[in-house]
């Protein structure tokens, strides 16, 4: 037999995105694009206060309103739960986090502009709005606790009136004895105050959900914009709508982005669940532009101060870092998780440092709920992490890259334990700088700031050394630190009686690429086509229980769930095989392909055996079952953590402050990479999101808790052109512990780029002599601080 | 967005009766900022009177030394005519700079004045290069149109028919625009003609304004260099999120000087 063609859809391989063929052509599926017979249209009506009570709603105008099937509030609702929270922290004095109730529309008071009150179904979405605008609610405006400073000073207004105060935990990670010790002692510490700006995700599809049952089969069904559609069928059927998850299917078809913002179970799925029961036909609510601002759980808002001690060599002694991080008014799914084990986890960062103490505490404020976004906890980590490592540098003046390379945990210091808890598998942080450097032209930066200067313009250079920990898990670890959820993957390979495949997997892509990515796995393996898989996500109704799609774990967690079902099958195939050839099973090596025995000419092919399988006239019957499917459930044995070294260049504007972007690096160490384009662009979108951060994006509210960013017209999102031409490095340290070697790359950009820009921009500010300017760093500020300082 | 009556104008006459028998009627334009404002039900109008079928008020010619714009005119076709691009460069550059492509190619000139959005740019060109606004019932010269926050010297039942741009001997516009909106922040249309010379700064205050002192200077040496060491009075700029009064003020200096520059 002629040696076949190479199919080069393996992994490793830069295949085209399969998935681009349709959204390209405008052909996706989103939920809003579902129109299901006589379906009718709900719109929310939402608090424009802050905070206030509600003394009564007159629903009567809005109800005998044209078209008008039903107008909803609390009171409808009063059988089912609040919205919960996936995740409990325990305070340092082990009382449980205060979980105020979160109800699904607003019982008797409002808590943030945006907090739903009721809702309007109509047999059309402008006859919705229309009546909307006359439900009638009667407040008494209460004045609100915007800022978390204030509200966790004494005697402040509480956000929740059951509660004893604004802090939902007061929790605490490290040794605080050995933290203060090497502090009080230190030859050098190092003090810095920032801000972790607040972000709103901004995904390019607004949030969207229909419910729909079938009052025949008492199935309920759920079209909804998730990242995670079983755990939204977990959460709103067991929690809270009690209805059993076989009457349950929840479908997240084509999503258009997400970022963290999709994972969470919203207010709406469970109202338009309910609401398509009461009024007898599918119900459909779409976000608008504007109501995404204000009902999207946001990202960030931290407010630290961090110290880190040096002795005289630089050698970092300890840690200490005491964080306020905004929960908003609500606790959103998993948003306790994101500021405490996502975020105090990762305070060693690449560094030896001995001691670490870090104490965090949630604050309630009548502010949209803020959670999980792209790097959730990571970013803020590595950003006050580089940040004052940056800044010990220029104190202790010790070169930035020194310094970070006389404190790396070392290449053979692995597997390494924190003070904080995590065990680093693997990793080479020099090799990422060094390359880093080498891609940048270090040594040539003097020569480019002159020649910047000579033009006007002040250059700076910054780096980053960045760490993050992907694929939470394992379960019981992540269930005794609090997790209300499992966080394994399922993958089933179901092998279609002519050799083709389809992938049902629980990992859910709403923009990273999985249907290419994961086929990949399976052609590498199977020796199949690229066109001879489907990979299918996003459907209760289709895919085993499986936990979606975040925190990078998706080739990490679901693609080892993936492999390991491959592996079943080839072990199968290999008997199959057997069979066949009238061999030995231990005789027959699978490859490109083709079962074959060593040493003979004796082969079939994987097509062969799929018939085999599914047509058993010549199938070892008495020993294997027929059929070709396969499941792994994979509960992964630790978090991955990629890292990397970010640098970048910047040149400022002197008369007008701008920040021009004028080079990018980003060297990472993803493990084994499936499809290195998919990944290049996992990191550019990250990049773009971190410098979006770094430099124009920031939710402001007002004193009065209105949201001023609250469109377009004001809350800046990068564009293509503020945007440098992003290169791109990789080194591999494969991960250890799962069967792909693989670590995850969805956030990385995100994480690593916000501290690199800001040091870039501190870098050249230094003949100002500024120490820190908290993101975003517009124009704006750097102007006011030049010309500050000029006066 | 509430039902509206749609009149669709083959003529300004047409526009004007139209607009004349509705109770509250507005004429139609490209759309770009009274759809966007009717959607948000901030405007509800009970009629719309389409523009864009009247022919007369589509499109760009050279009468003499002056340009005259039809009303209807995208930002596009402004930015890509070539009567434009050698007459008043500068002009055809401030429209190429106008929000998006889809915005450009909707938007048009009546709109945008009529509008007088603060941030919006024509303002400064209209201004700057002392333009004069034909309406169905008179010519108002630009100095005595734009009057304060989105309000203009024009009546209730007037409509824009064009805009006449004396050529100047240069003119420079140079805008700092708004991170997130793009609108102008600050916008200095710079121009030299017989007349004299105009600053005209959009962007940072409430309304389009001369930069008085600015003028002066340039008149006695049109140089950047004679700028140096003046500036705005910031106590009537704008202040938001995005620019300091302060902020503002420099900004009117240095984008002046580049559009000195740039002349
Ligand atoms: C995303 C976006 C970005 C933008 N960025 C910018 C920017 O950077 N700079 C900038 O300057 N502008 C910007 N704009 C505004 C844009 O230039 C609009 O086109 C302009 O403001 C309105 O023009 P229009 O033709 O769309 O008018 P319309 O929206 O149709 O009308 C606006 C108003 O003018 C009235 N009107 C229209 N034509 C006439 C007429 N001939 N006579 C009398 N009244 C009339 C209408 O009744 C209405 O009240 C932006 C708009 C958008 C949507």
């Amino acid at each position: 037999m002629a040696a076949a063609e190479p199919l080069n859809t393996g992994i490793g391989d830069s295949v085209t995105r399969v998935e681009d063929s349709r959204f390209l052509r405008g052909l996706g599926n989103y939920v809003d694009d579902i129109v299901l017979p006589n379906q009718a249209y709900a719109v929310m009506v939402r608090s424009p206060h802050a905070r206030a009570t509600i003394n009564g709603i007159d629903t009567s105008a809005a109800a005998a309103a044209n078209g008008v099937l039903a107008v909803l509030t609390a009171a409808d609702f009063s059988a089912y739960g609040g919205l919960p929270c996936g995740w409990q922290v325990h305070s340092k004095d082990g009382e449980p986090m205060t979980e105020p109730k979160h109800p699904i529309l607003a019982e008797g008071a409002v808590r943030h502009v945006g907090d739903p009150v009721a809702i309007v179904i109509a047999q059309s979405k402008t006859l919705a709005r229309k009546a909307a605008a006359l439900v009638d609610v009667n407040y008494t405006d209460l004045p609100p606790m915007v800022d978390m400073q204030a509200a966790v000073a004494d005697g402040a207004e509480l956000v929740h009136s059951d509660t004893p105060s604004n802090v939902c935990f007061d929790w605490e990670l490290g040794d605080e004895a050995a933290a203060e010790a090497a502090i009080a002692s230190a030859a050098h510490v190092t003090r810095l105050e920032l801000v972790n700006n607040r972000l709103v995700p901004n995904a390019m599809e607004p949030r969207s959900a229909i419910g729909d049952y079938n009052s025949a089969t008492g199935e309920h069904t759920l079209y909804t914009t998730s990242q995670n559609p079983h755990v939204i069928r977990l959460l709103m059927g067991a929690f809270v709508l009690s209805l059993p998850e076989h009457k349950l299917r929840v479908v997240a078809p084509d999503v258009g982005g997400g970022f963290g913002s999709k994972i969470f179970h919203y207010a709406e799925e469970a109202i338009v669940t309910v609401a398509s029961k009461l009024v007898g036909c599918p119900v459909k609510w779409t976000a608008d532009r504007s109501e995404a601002f204000i009902s999207d759980a946001h990202g960030r808002d931290h407010l630290t101060t961090v110290e880190l001690a040096l002795d005289d060599n630089g050698k970092f002694l300890a840690l200490r870092a005491n964080t306020l991080a905004n929960m908003g008014a609500y606790l959103s799914t998993f948003a306790p998780a994101v500021p405490t084990y996502l975020h105090g986890t990762l305070l060693a960062g690449t560094y030896t440092t001995p001691a670490i103490y870090t104490n965090v505490k949630g604050v309630f404020t009548n502010t949209v709920a803020v959670d999980a976004y792209r790097g959730a906890g990571r970013p803020e980590a590595s950003y006050l992490l580089e940040r004052v490592v940056d800044l010990a540098a220029i104190e202790t003046g010790i070169d930035p890259v020194e310094l970070r390379r006389r404190n790396f945990i070392q290449p053979d210091a692995f597997p390494y334990d924190t003070p904080v808890a995590l065990t680093y598998d693997t990793g080479n942080y020099q090799a990422t700088l060094d390359l880093a450097l080498e891609r940048t032209d270090a040594s040539g930066f003097e020569a480019r700031k002159a020649e910047s200067a000579s033009r006007g313009k002040l250059r700076g250079r910054g780096l980053a050394c960045y760490i993050e920990a992907c694929g939470i898990a394992p379960s019981n670890i992540a269930g005794a630190l609090g997790a209300r959820a499992g966080l394994y993957e399922a993958a089933t390979v179901r092998v279609n009686p002519t050799g083709s495949v389809t992938v049902l997997t629980g990992s859910h892509s709403h923009g990273q690429g999985h249907e290419t990515t994961f086929a990949q796995v399976v052609s590498d393996t199977l020796g199949i086509p690229l066109d001879n898989v489907d990979i299918v996500h996003g459907d209760t109704g289709k895919v085993p229980f499986g936990m979606g799609t975040y925190g990078s774990r998706s080739i990490a967690v679901g693609g080892a769930a993936l492999a390991n079902a491959l592996d079943k099958i080839v072990l199968k195939g290999r008997q199959i095989a057997a069979h066949l050839m009238e061999a030995s099973a231990d005789d027959v090596v699978f490859k490109d392909g083709q079962f074959s025995i060593d040493g003979t000419d004796k082969s079939v092919g994987f097509g062969d055996v799929a018939l085999t399988a599914y047509v058993p006239h010549n199938f070892p019957l008495e020993t294997l079952e027929p059929g070709l499917e396969e499941t792994a459930f994979y509960d992964p044995k630790n978090f991955t953590f990629p890292a990397g070294a970010y640098i970048c260049e910047v040149e400022i504007d002197k008369e007008t402050g701008v920040i021009d972007i004028v080079d990018f690096h980003a060297s990472d160490d993803f493990g084994n990479i499936i499809n290195p384009m998919i990944v290049e662009g996992q990191v550019h979108g990250g990049v773009a999101q971190g410098v979006g951060q770094a430099l124009m994006e920031g939710a402001v509210y007002d004193s009065n808790g209105q949201l001023v960013t609250g469109s377009y017209m004001d809350y800046c999102m990068p564009r293509a052109d503020d945007l440098p031409n992003v290169t791109v490095s990789n080194h591999v340290t494969a991960c250890t512990h799962n069967p792909l070697g693989v670590k995850g790359c969805g956030e990385a950009g995100a994480i690593g780029s916000p501290p690199a820009v800001v040091n870039a921009v501190i870098n050249a500010l230094g003949d100002f002599g500024v120490k820190h300017i908290d993101m975003p760093v517009t124009a704006h500020k750097v102007w006011s601080i030049m010309n500050a300082k000029n006066a | 967005m509430e039902a509206f009556n749609y009149r669709k104008a083959g003529s300004v006459d047409e526009a004007l009766v139209a607009l004349n028998g509705a109770d509250d009627g507005k004429f139609l334009a490209g759309g770009m900022t009274l759809l966007p404002t009717m959607k948000q039900m901030l405007a509800t109008p009970d009629t719309l009177v389409d523009l864009a079928g009247a022919s007369e008020l589509v499109g760009v010619s050279r009468d003499g030394d002056t340009i005259v714009v039809g009303a209807m005119t995208t930002h596009a076709a402004v930015a890509s005519n070539s009567d434009v691009q050698a007459a008043i460069p500068a002009l055809a550059a401030l429209a190429s700079g106008i929000g998006d492509p889809m915005v450009r190619n909707r938007g048009t000139i009546g709109g945008s004045i009529a509008n007088a959005d603060p941030a919006a740019d024509y303002p400064a060109a209209v201004v700057g290069l002392n333009a004069t606004v034909n309406t169905n019932k008179r010519s108002i010269a630009a100095d005595d149109f734009f009057l304060d926050v989105f309000e203009t010297a024009l009546e209730e039942d007037e409509l824009v028919v064009s805009v006449s741009f004396p050529i100047p001997l240069k003119a420079a516009y140079r805008k700092f625009p708004n991170p997130a909106s793009r609108y102008a922040v600050v916008g200095v249309m710079v121009a030299q003609s017989a007349e004299g010379i105009r600053v005209a700064v959009t962007g940072a205050a409430a309304s389009v304004f001369r930069a008085d002192s600015f003028e002066q200077a340039l008149s006695a040496d049109f140089s950047a260099a004679a700028l140096e060491g003046l500036s705005v009075d910031s106590d009537n700029l704008n202040e938001d999120i995005h620019a300091s009064a302060a902020y503002r003020a420099n900004l009117v200096g240095v984008m002046t000087k580049r559009a000195v520059a740039a002349c």
